[in-house]
């Protein structure tokens, strides 16, 4: 048990320094001349000399990318090009919003995936099975903005239930974010959907078709039983996992729901920074993402190992 | 992204069950299915758009007509006219051109690419899968449209940047996939009986296993079309993707729903519409294909 979580840890560790790689990579090798950038085509050579000198861009790669990486260790993120202030701020107080919108969409999306991919597994084949199988995989491809823009019209514009922009204003109180947070959660709420009741029918549709599931049926238990002690233990085991691997995806998501709501998460940081071309708080925000998304893979391998006996007590990795 | 995991075996074991010589049954089934019928038929209503969009649209898509701006669905205008008076039928109709020719590109770059990997990590394994593991790892951490989003910031938005990009993002995602369906082919006799045979690695890539993980790579593909066509149309909402005043379905969204609460729907739904058509229509199809495929 120990050796599996130190070796998890340490895949966890090189796959963070990988995405550190690819994060320098695309924001400080690829924009080529950030003083450029950052002051236009009509500024000087001197002028644009001088800022890459300020910014520390005209170092060696190797350089910059060990002095940005120390800095990341000491949680300094650098400064941000736009606001000539630190980035962590800013990263922090985006974070907290977003934390508030992801945290609905999971709330209502866990229970209702699951129950979607256990019924689809019981009448696998069926007409209902194809229902929630098709309308799962086209929720989960279907780009956010488009559900959003649905849901805008029929409950913001024509409707009035809801109000269209996210943020309450500041000060507001629990209950009236939660109101102006609910139409930003669905688009959210739709493409989980279609990943955890995938997940939850395949993993269901396996224990229906395992021995002890036959065993259990033969020994005379009735269906319900069955299915609520032999099948749905099993099942939902793997579905844990995939939860938490799509929390990645949950927060990166945000970029698109929060530009259309005009939300101040982390995903419209990150696109503001984008448009700005603020790469320190591109980057942060980015890497940011990553590093949230290493940390719920891995407590999700842990509670999985912890809460399946098979692995447990195995000797298996 | 999850489906490569439990669609991955089943549908490798499948490919051993049908041999190359029987390879056209799969199509009649195919063929017999509503649910393949009605997607292939959305499909190429939208590639008879994307082809002769031009000479089909009533309007031309780009002529403004500035004192018929946010005009209503009428006879004249079936889907109303923008913000700046385009014709929004004629924007819908022509805008399945780039976004059709962009996702289809994409993902035959990354299907050729992460077969030719796949096939490499799966059959020469070792080193190669571990490192190529990690890397997958790495992407995955991050969601395509993230990924794209922080290169195409970085080297500009172009369609060449786009398509070659989100290929290479695919890339080791579809090599996942065919690097298992590989290895379930790897335990079967007549890989052993080519090695004793004394054929050389390439050739056993390429002329033996690679026939039969065709299935898989199919699924695989049609999977990975529906995610292109969400991260294409993503980044040109946000800006990123194709550029106005080209008509294009995400950009169109973006220009217009702005005027949303104003009560001027049409500019922003038939797009919508548009793009969730697309996607259901690939979905349709890749669910037909699964199912054919794995009964």
């Amino acid at each position: 048990m120990a050796t599996y979580l130190l070796r998890r840890l340490g895949l966890a560790l090189i796959t963070l320094w990988l995405l550190s790689v690819i994060v320098f990579f695309a924001g400080q090798v690829l924009p080529g001349d950030p003083g450029r950038a950052i002051l236009g085509n009509l500024a000087t050579p001197g002028a644009v000399a001088t800022l890459d000198h300020q910014l520390g861009v005209d170092r060696p790669l190797l350089v910059q990318y060990w002095s940005w990486v120390t800095g990341l260790l000491h949680g300094d993120m650098g400064l941000s090009y736009q606001f000539r202030s630190p980035v962590q701020p800013f990263i922090s107080a985006a974070i907290v919003n977003s934390v508030k919108l992801a945290g609905l969409a999971f709330i209502v999306v866990v229970p209702l995936g699951i129950l979607g991919g256990v019924i689809a597994a019981l009448n696998v084949g069926r007409g209902i099975d194809r229902v929630i199988s098709v309308t799962g995989l086209s929720a989960a491809t279907l780009p956010e903005f488009v559900s959003g823009i649905v849901v805008i019209v029929i409950f913001g514009v024509e409707l009035h239930w809801f109000p269209v922009s996210a943020s309450a204003g500041a000060g507001a109180s629990p209950l009236t974010q939660l109101d102006h947070l609910i139409l930003p959660a669905i688009p959210l709420i739709l493409v989980l959907f279609g990943y955890i009741a995938r997940m939850a029918r395949a993993g269901t549709i396996e224990a229906l078709e395992s021995d002890y599931a036959r065993t259990a049926t033969l020994k005379g238990l009735s269906r319900p039983v069955v299915i609520r002690r032999h099948i749905l233990r099993n099942s939902l085991l793997p579905t844990i996992t995939v939860i938490a691997t799509q929390t990645g995806y949950l927060i990166g998501g945000l970029v698109v729901v929060e530009v259309l709501f005009n939300y101040q998460g982390i995903g419209k940081l990150i696109f503001q920074a984008a448009n700005a071309k603020d790469f320190p708080m591109l980057e942060a925000g980015v890497l940011t993402i990553g590093i949230v998304y290493m940390i719920a893979t891995l407590i999700a391998d842990v509670l999985y190992t912890l809460l399946n006996p098979r692995l447990r007590l195995g000797s298996n990795q | 992204m999850i489906s490569a995991g439990p669609a991955g075996p089943p549908i490798a074991a499948v490919a051993v069950a049908h041999a190359p010589r029987r390879a056209q049954a799969p199509w009649r089934l195919l063929l017999r299915r509503p649910t393949f019928i009605a997607g292939a038929i959305i499909l190429l209503f939208w590639v008879f758009c994307a082809l002769f969009g031009s000479a089909i649209a009533p309007h031309d898509p780009y002529a403004q007509q500035l004192l018929a701006t946010n005009v209503a669905p009428s006879g004249a205008h079936w889907f109303g006219t923008d913000q700046i008076g385009r014709d929004v039928l004629s924007r819908v109709i022509v805008g399945a051109r780039d976004i059709l020719l962009i996702t289809t590109l994409a993902t035959v770059l990354g299907t050729v690419l992460g077969t030719v990997l796949g096939l490499a990590m799966g059959y020469l394994g070792g080193v190669f899968d571990v490192i190529i593991g990690r890397v997958v790892e790495a992407v995955l951490a991050l969601p395509v449209v993230i990924i794209a989003f922080l290169f195409v910031v970085a080297l500009g938005p172009s369609p060449l940047t786009i398509i070659i990009l989100i290929g290479l993002i695919f890339t080791p995602l579809i090599a996942r996939t065919v690097r298992s369906a590989v290895l379930v082919e790897s335990q079967l006799d007549y890989l052993s009986s080519a090695r004793l045979l004394g054929e050389k690695s390439p050739h056993i890539m390429f002329v033996e296993i690679l026939p039969n993980v065709v299935p898989a790579i199919l699924v695989e593909f049609t999977v990975r079309l529906g995610y292109a066509v969400f991260a294409v149309a993503t980044l040109s909402f946000l800006g990123f993707g194709i550029q106005p005043p080209t008509p294009d379905w995400g950009a169109d969204i973006a220009a217009n729903y702005g005027v949303l609460p104003a009560g001027y729907w049409w500019s922003t739904i038939f797009p919508a519409l548009a793009i969730a058509s697309l996607v259901v229509g690939v979905n349709l199809v890749t669910d037909s294909i699964e199912q054919v495929l794995s009964s």
